[in-house]
């Protein structure tokens, strides 16, 4: 075989033992599976509390620079938004709105 | 067992002559492995830490040993004391864990060696790991108050771990004479679910005003302060008229509140620097605590029972390869909470990949959101954001976080408390 093709053959099994891929950065899937825990594992909710799944990057993102600037009222969203920087909060609706 | 980095190396060399179907026919999942990580305890922490190590990186084996078939949840605990669910509605099976490919053993974890990087079964069973995560929760201080033991749980229920404690004290709250009184000691900082006592007294009491009006209960605790005071006490006043004559739930706080011994037959607390006796028809212990046992045995604790860790990766301070979370870590400021436990267990997951794939771990970053109810329609809550400190530490974000304003909507939050439990469960168990 030649080395053209071991090369090739090395980089198909490499994207196969990959770590799966995620959008949003590492400060987004770090702050994102944090949210989980109240709105559901990816965001899927089964209860009263709101899913983030079906929302665009630029829905949840809104979303929560309203809520950290009190624009937006809740019971609990506006006390957690303000825990975070614009990036993270961009990084986090990257990461929710890509999911699969 | 095999360094992650030079397996990864020379696995890929070894196949210059196979294709990634042949790979997939002759080798399937086990012919490769990123490393073998061993989760000890199935609660919040444990349950969580398989999980979703198996979902950053489906290569690495993640084997989860518990003892119990299923887990009884201390979140909505309180909640069956006072008859608002059932005990069957709080216990959930790990069964849907395989399902992300965490293989569970039932067994009970003796011994930790971690020069061996071996984890010793009471079956027999060695287990080897590149990585162990450690989240046995608490244990009781029994020698702490004087006649408490193990063998009187049956009459003095502690009921701080769930299951069939939960059940003894709903009975005895069931079989109360109307008139009765039922004492709860609260234990010294820190412990297990800082608002747990409270919201404990606030169901009793609403069970109480239901069904047997003419009783009370009675909060024995040596602090002056606890966590959600200020809501637990507005809707005290608004649901049990405490601070009146006719209070359902009574505060002996500070030196007075100090118990120091039980007396089991007569079933009485004695607490303070009078030795006062309070007689109890029911009387329900919740002790103080430390790091769950096999945390002690295996020298991950310090000398304040708890487990130092580094907080970029909960690797232990004391043992090198094996990571502690939940309860039994030290994570002032972060309360001892299933919510911070989930928090602390997707920082390790992440870490813990990392350092399997040869990467440096992340910057951090936890949430702890806790609803308690003080009444079947009456939620509250506190929300924080943490991050690490320019100390190694933990620090709340500053302007983050905080109780729920006096004037919000408890009803709505009482709702949102049960979707909350669904949705924890179902990102932990599901």
């Amino acid at each position: 075989m030649n080395s053209e093709k071991t090369l090739a053959v090395c980089c198909c099994v490499m994207l196969f033992v990959a770590e799966p891929a995620f959008t949003g950065g590492t400060i987004g899937r770090t702050v994102g599976v944090t949210c989980n825990a109240c709105h559901g594992p990816d965001g899927k909710s089964k209860g009263a509390i709101p899913s983030l799944d079906g929302l665009t990057a630029k829905q949840i993102e809104s979303e929560l620079l309203a809520f950290r600037s009190g624009k937006r009222s809740a019971t609990i969203m506006n006390r957690i938004a303000r825990g975070y920087t614009d990036n993270e909060i961009a990084a986090v609706a990257e990461y929710f709105a890509n999911l699969k | 067992m095999f360094t992650p980095s030079i397996s990864r190396r020379r696995f890929l060399q070894s196949l210059s002559v196979a294709g990634l179907a042949l790979l997939k026919q002759r080798f399937g999942r086990a012919a490769y492995s990123r490393g073998q990580v061993v989760v000890i305890g199935g609660g919040f922490g444990g349950a969580t830490v398989a999980k979703y190590i198996r979902e950053f990186d489906p290569w690495i084996e993640v084997t989860l040993v518990e003892p119990n078939s299923t887990y009884f949840t201390c979140p909505a605990s309180n909640w069956v004391l006072a008859g608002l669910r059932s005990l069957n509605s709080i216990s959930h099976h790990y069964r849907d864990l395989t399902r992300h490919g965490v293989k569970i053993i039932r067994d009970t974890v003796i011994a930790i060696e971690p020069d061996k990087r071996e984890v010793r079964l009471k079956g027999g069973a060695i287990l080897s790991y590149d990585r162990l995560v450690v989240s046995p929760g608490i244990d009781f201080r029994w020698e702490s108050i004087e006649g408490y033991s193990a063998s009187v749980v049956d009459q003095l229920p502690h009921a701080w771990k769930a299951g069939r404690q939960t059940n003894i004290l709903r009975s005895q709250l069931l079989a109360m004479r109307d008139g009765g009184t039922v004492v709860i000691t609260s234990p010294p900082d820190p412990y297990r679910c800082p608002p747990g006592p409270y919201e404990r007294a606030s169901l009793i009491a609403h069970y109480l005003k239901t069904h047997k009006p003419k009783s009370k209960v009675l909060i024995l605790d040596a602090k002056t302060a606890f966590a959600k005071q200020e809501l637990f006490t507005a809707g005290w006043q608004a649901l049990y008229e405490f601070d009146t004559d006719n209070s359902l739930i009574e505060w002996v706080s500070g030196p007075d509140g100090q118990v120091n011994a039980v007396d089991v037959e007569k079933k009485a607390a004695i607490a303070g620097p009078l030795e006062e006796k309070y007689r109890a028809d029911v009387l329900n212990v919740i002790p103080p605590q430390k790091a769950g046992q096999i945390a002690q045995s295996a020298g991950l604790t310090d000398h304040s029972g708890w487990c130092p860790v580094d907080y970029t990766t909960w690797e232990s301070a004391l043992q090198r390869g094996v990571h502690v979370i939940g309860d039994a870590a030290i994570q002032d400021p972060m309360p001892k909470s299933a919510y911070a436990a989930s928090s602390q267990a997707k920082v390790c997951a992440d870490a813990v990949v990392a350092l399997l794939n040869d990467r440096t771990p992340g910057e951090p970053s936890w949430i702890n959101t806790c609803y308690s109810l003080v009444g079947p329609q009456y939620g509250i809550s506190i929300a924080e954001v943490f991050e690490l400190n320019r100390k190694g530490g933990i620090q709340k974000v500053p302007g983050s976080g905080g109780l729920s304003p006096q004037d919000g909507n408890h009803e709505l939050e009482a709702v949102y408390a049960r979707s909350w439990y669904t949705n924890i469960v179902n990102d932990t168990f599901g």
